[in-house]
């Protein structure tokens, strides 16, 4: 156990202070979106992640969210394990024809008012997979989006600009 | 018996069998060409024989089926085929005789409409809803936008094992669930908190990479293979660049060979340190959990400053890699393994006194050698459960036969033992990413393509981080990709997690799940 200790206190706290946006990428991310969550969520959201056909390749950097160089629930974003508890549907991939109805009751599960993140490349526009007899390609094919964050994989750094992006200013 | 010699052996056990088989090489592997009708009697001598069931996949060609399954034993590969007529096609399964062998038959009786007669399960694996029963997407008749719903409707009816009596209930779980991982469905069967039955349905996330990746030119293949599965990106990408520049008869540069061993076991290192600190943190153990995912985050870091790319997509690309490793990164790697290796220590010596830890993973999620070896079971789990199998030591390829190198392997075969198997590989990677840096040596690290004979065939098979990956590669003419199909680890081994949760409780099952960690995405295809 003293190991244990010696370890946390000598490992001392990494967490990195982070630049929000500057305006010009707020607008990319949409700033009417930004104004809405000011209004509605106090500067707090809670996330349900939907993986809906990824390679799993974001799901990794969305994990590292919460490591603690990012530890992203200093800035009011928390992970949530039901749609239910969620303001943001945070969805990877291409939409897979066989997440396609699982997706869209999701999206019905999570409570008004609710907003959807499409996360990565394919979530995006489609990505390497596009549109097949698999799958439907990007996520606003299914369910309305309302930010994208691309990349394949978004880094954590431009995740946290795209979330940021959506709770202030 | 040496290596070769089993193989002569073997092909006069199947002539004494009237097994006929005809001997075709290949630029990588020996194709044996059998009848459709010795198929399963094939696979019930190369069991006598010891040898084990690697992969199995089917090719649309003209009016005719092949049919291929890959065979290993001493580290030598044998592909077999039969090839059945279109009008007719069936033959006898070989799941009776290989565990193995069960969803990759069912995968390809839902692909292609190929009845495997006396198949133990034959329902439905692959196929949800997304194309009806007797449509076939592989089958060249079928367009690659297919003719889906406007909305798929969910897979409701699969039928799933039941179990009845008293104080018997059913759990179902997913395909969304309450991490963040990807999808798929479990269906539990349990008494109070035990599990009696585990069900796997899987499929969710089937995006049909083997039907997109017809027609595709070398490169644009090596970019999809780097997203068969996100985690194993230089393994995947490496298998298929190396099955293609087979065919094409190209030699890589030794540098960029020894470029690609360090990318593997930089991806091995990281996804071991992220499995770690999540088995941690499914047993509630927040601090390795936490100073896990630091250590792989440092690591990423590296990744994205020497290579340009966090989880190294894109860096291996036909014919070598597109980026080369300055003096200055050399020591930069060197550095952070000296870093990595103290800090390490001392998070293990932590860990290993840690009762909590010891009272959760110890005996926990039990995997039985005897099942391992039956299963075929790969990577870390197959190595924990005494499975020594690697390609890296057993069918040795650059860089991997000019170093020396441990495999450690374990029969205690509980969560414990696949959480310091990890471990132990991440040491052995980190002694290997050291030797490939003090060999490298100036040179090229891209060979010019050449366009390859259309028809050329070929299987690249290297260890990525989850175990074995085989890969399969026809060319058609014109430099384009005429089959292309990905034998991620997770195929083989997603099975025996069905095995080995029984008698375990059922809030140890994503504890239990962790510590295989199968991918789905790779699984599904």
């Amino acid at each position: 156990m003293l190991r244990l200790f010696k370890k946390v206190l000598t490992t001392g706290v990494v967490t990195e202070s982070f630049k929000p946006p500057k305006d010009d990428e707020l607008e990319q991310l949409g700033i009417e979106i930004k104004r809405h969550l000011d209004k509605n969520f106090s500067g707090s959201i809670a996330i349900r992640e939907v993986d809906a056909g990824s390679c799993n390749g974001c799901e990794l950097e969305i994990h590292a969210l919460n490591n603690p160089f990012y530890d992203i629930e200093r800035f009011g974003i928390h992970f949530v394990a039901s749609p239910r508890h969620a303001d943001v549907l945070l969805v990877t991939g291409p939409v897979s024809r066989h997440m396609q109805t699982a997706l869209l009751r999701t999206y019905e599960a999570t409570p008004n008012p609710k907003w959807v993140v499409a996360v990565g490349d394919c979530a995006v526009c489609g990505g390497e997979f596009g549109i097949s007899y698999a799958s439907c390609g990007a996520v606003s094919n299914v369910i309305p989006v309302d930010v994208v964050i691309p990349g394949c994989p978004p880094t954590p750094l431009a995740l946290m600009k795209g979330l940021l992006g959506l709770m202030k200013g | 018996m040496s290596s070769s010699n089993w193989t002569v052996d073997f092909l006069n056990q199947l002539i004494s069998a009237a097994v006929t088989v005809e001997q075709i090489s290949l630029p990588s592997t020996t194709l044996w060409q059998t009848e459709s009708n010795h198929w399963q009697q094939f696979a019930e001598l190369a069991l006598q024989q010891n040898m084990r069931w690697v992969a199995g996949w089917a090719e649309h060609v003209q009016d005719r089926f092949f049919i291929n399954a890959c065979f290993e034993k001493q580290g030598v590969y044998v592909l077999l085929r039969a090839i059945v007529n279109a009008a007719k096609p069936e033959l006898p399964s070989q799941a009776i005789v290989y565990p193995a062998a069960n969803r990759s038959e069912r995968h390809t009786q839902d692909m292609f409409g190929i009845n495997f007669i006396g198949h133990p399960d034959n329902r439905r694996w692959t196929r949800h809803k997304a194309w009806p029963k007797h449509s076939h997407p592989l089958r060249k008749d079928f367009s690659v936008q297919g003719t889906p719903d406007e909305i798929t409707q969910p897979d409701m009816d699969y039928p799933f094992v039941k179990a009845h009596g008293t104080g018997a209930y059913e759990i179902p779980v997913g395909p969304v669930h309450a991490g963040i991982i990807e999808p798929g469905h479990f269906r539990f069967q349990a008494v109070g908190e035990l599990i009696l039955n585990l069900e796997e349905r899987l499929g969710y996330v089937h995006k049909g990479i083997e039907k997109i990746a017809e027609g595709r030119s070398p490169e644009s293949l090596a970019r999809l293979a780097g997203r068969v599965s996100g985690d194993t990106t230089v393994g995947h990408a490496w298998a298929a660049c190396k099955a293609m520049e087979q065919a094409a008869g190209i030699d890589i540069p030794p540098r960029a060979a020894l470029i690609r061993g360090v990318l593997a076991e930089r991806e091995r290192v990281a996804n071991h340190m992220g499995d770690m600190g999540a088995i941690c943190n499914d047993v509630a153990f927040v601090f390795a959990q936490m100073q896990f995912t630091r250590l792989r985050e440092l690591w990423l870091r590296t990744n994205a400053t020497v290579f340009g790319h966090r989880l190294l997509m894109d860096r291996i690309i036909p014919g070598g890699v597109n980026c080369d490793l300055s003096e200055e990164s050399c020591a930069k790697i060197k550095q952070d393994i000296i870093q990595l290796r103290k800090e390490l220590s001392e998070i293990m010596s932590a860990v290993d006194l840690n009762s909590s830890l010891e009272d959760r993973l110890f005996t926990a999620g039990y995997l039985a050698p005897e099942l391992a070896a039956a299963f075929g079971t790969l990577g870390y789990v197959g190595r924990a459960s005494g499975q020594s199998f690697d390609v890296r030591k057993n069918a040795p390829y650059a860089p991997y036969d000019q170093v020396a190198f441990k495999v450690p392997v374990e029969t205690q075969g509980d969560i414990a033992s696949r959480f310091w198997v990890r471990n132990k590989e991440i040491n052995a990677a980190l002694k290997l990413i050291e030797k490939f840096i003090a060999l490298l040596s100036p040179g090229d690290i891209i060979s010019p393509w050449k366009t390859p004979v259309a028809g050329s065939e070929s299987l690249g098979i290297v260890e990525g981080w989850r175990g074995e990956i085989v890969s399969y590669i026809r060319f058609d003419a014109d430099n384009k990709i005429a089959r292309f199909y990905p034998r991620d680890p997770s195929i083989l081994n997603w099975p025996v997690l069905e095995k080995l949760v029984l008698d375990n409780i059922v809030p140890d099952f994503p504890v239990c799940n962790k510590s295989l960690n199968g991918s789905y995405s790779g699984s599904d295809l």
